[in-house]
């Protein structure tokens, strides 16, 4: 258990919803720069690409607990008791490590990420990895940072496929203040923004995945609050008609997260459930 | 010489009137270079707003019923309309 408040009701409801959750200045600034000299520096190596034979190789599927001990400011971020709290509130407790990388986007460099999603298509129906990504300086509008689109994530797709796209109503682009936190639920699509500022841009991205079901993990005591439906009925505007399509799938998602299979919003579920000739 | 510059936009439905959710041009004359996130608002309202500004509807999204047993199932997005001008270049 940690020590800061785990997430309430409300604020999963709106990760089961956008698919993201931000939180500007989670970091305190020094342990930013901190965190910032230790990526420079070379930072722990990312098993993305690494020699089989290298230690970073064999990170991904262990404990996160202690990975980090050799960088003690990263590792200090991830002990924060607020940023603790948010992961164990999606993940439960002793969540497994995926893989880190740090993503650094030059100076001056006119180029956009295309649109994509990470890793390949996902096929689970709710279980889901986060992506943490942490601005650790300052990351005003035309240094980027990450675009990311809320309420795409349960949308299967893979990879780059989607790269046809360019905007989106309702698109978000990371622009936030040092110490920063975005997580993302595995499916979002997103994309790395140019950089026409003189300074390079870094984000630091850890992947980590479940070790258990993630059901109930956060604050419950408003678990019952009548806003969970609208806020998982919310309309991000891009996807047109389909909207009933994604609350259905959210109400789904809801029902695995809180283990009630009867839970509803608006009857669109229970309605079609009925089927007394089946 | 003429170049096809290219408008995709993604409606809310299966109607040219409906509103615009997504967008994207790719301009074959090299003028205009576009790519993701550069746009917060879609340049047209609607398909209809697009031909009424002289764009050619080149492609119409089919409709399909979705496949059993995955009913609900969302990805890609549904509505895609191309469009396209001849630009001079």
């Amino acid at each position: 258990m940690t020590a800061a408040r785990r997430l309430t009701s409300l604020q999963v409801a709106g990760f089961v919803a956008d698919g993201a959750l931000r939180f500007d200045g989670i970091v305190p600034r020094a342990l930013s720069d901190a965190a910032l000299a230790e990526l420079a520096g070379g930072g722990p190596p990312s098993p993305f690409g690494a020699d089989p034979s290298s230690p970073a190789a064999g990170w991904p599927g262990k404990p996160l607990a202690g990975l980090f001990r050799d960088w003690p400011a990263l590792s200090a971020v991830l002990e924060l008791p607020a940023v603790a709290a948010v992961i164990e509130s999606l993940l439960g407790p002793d969540p497994i490590y995926d893989h880190h990388y740090a993503h650094v986007i030059a100076a001056r460099n006119e180029w956009s990420q295309p649109w994509h999603a990470d890793a390949i298509l996902d096929p689970r129906g709710a279980a889901f990895d986060i992506q943490l990504c942490f601005f650790f300086h300052d990351t005003p509008r035309e240094m980027g940072g990450t675009m990311y689109l809320p309420g795409s994530h349960l949308r299967r797709v893979n990879e780059s496929a989607i790269a046809r796209y360019q905007n989106f109503v309702g698109q978000e682009a990371m622009a936030c203040p040092a110490g920063s936190l975005l997580i993302c639920h595995h499916g979002i699509w997103h994309c790395g923004q140019p950089n026409r500022t003189d300074r390079a841009r870094t984000m630091f991205k850890l992947r980590l995945n479940p070790r258990a079901p993630q059901r109930l993990v956060w604050d419950t005591t408003d678990l019952h609050d009548p806003r969970i439906g609208k806020v998982l009925s919310r309309d991000h505007g891009w996807y047109g008609h389909d909207v009933r399509l994604e609350i259905a799938n959210r109400i789904r998602v809801w029902r695995a997260l809180t283990g009630d299979p009867r839970f509803d919003v608006d009857f669109w579920l229970t309605r079609i459930e009925n089927d007394p000739l089946g | 010489m003429l170049k096809q510059k290219l408008l995709i936009l993604y409606a809310s439905n299966s109607s040219l009137d409906s509103p615009i959710g997504a967008w994207s041009l790719y301009d074959g004359s090299g003028r205009e270079k576009h790519m993701a996130g550069d746009a917060d608002e879609p340049p047209y309202a609607s398909v209809m707003a697009a031909m009424r500004d002289g764009w050619r509807v080149i492609q119409l999204p089919q409709l399909r019923a979705p496949a059993a047993g995955a009913e609900h199932a969302t990805a890609f997005l549904e509505y895609e309309f191309v469009l396209e001008k001849m630009v001079e270049a």
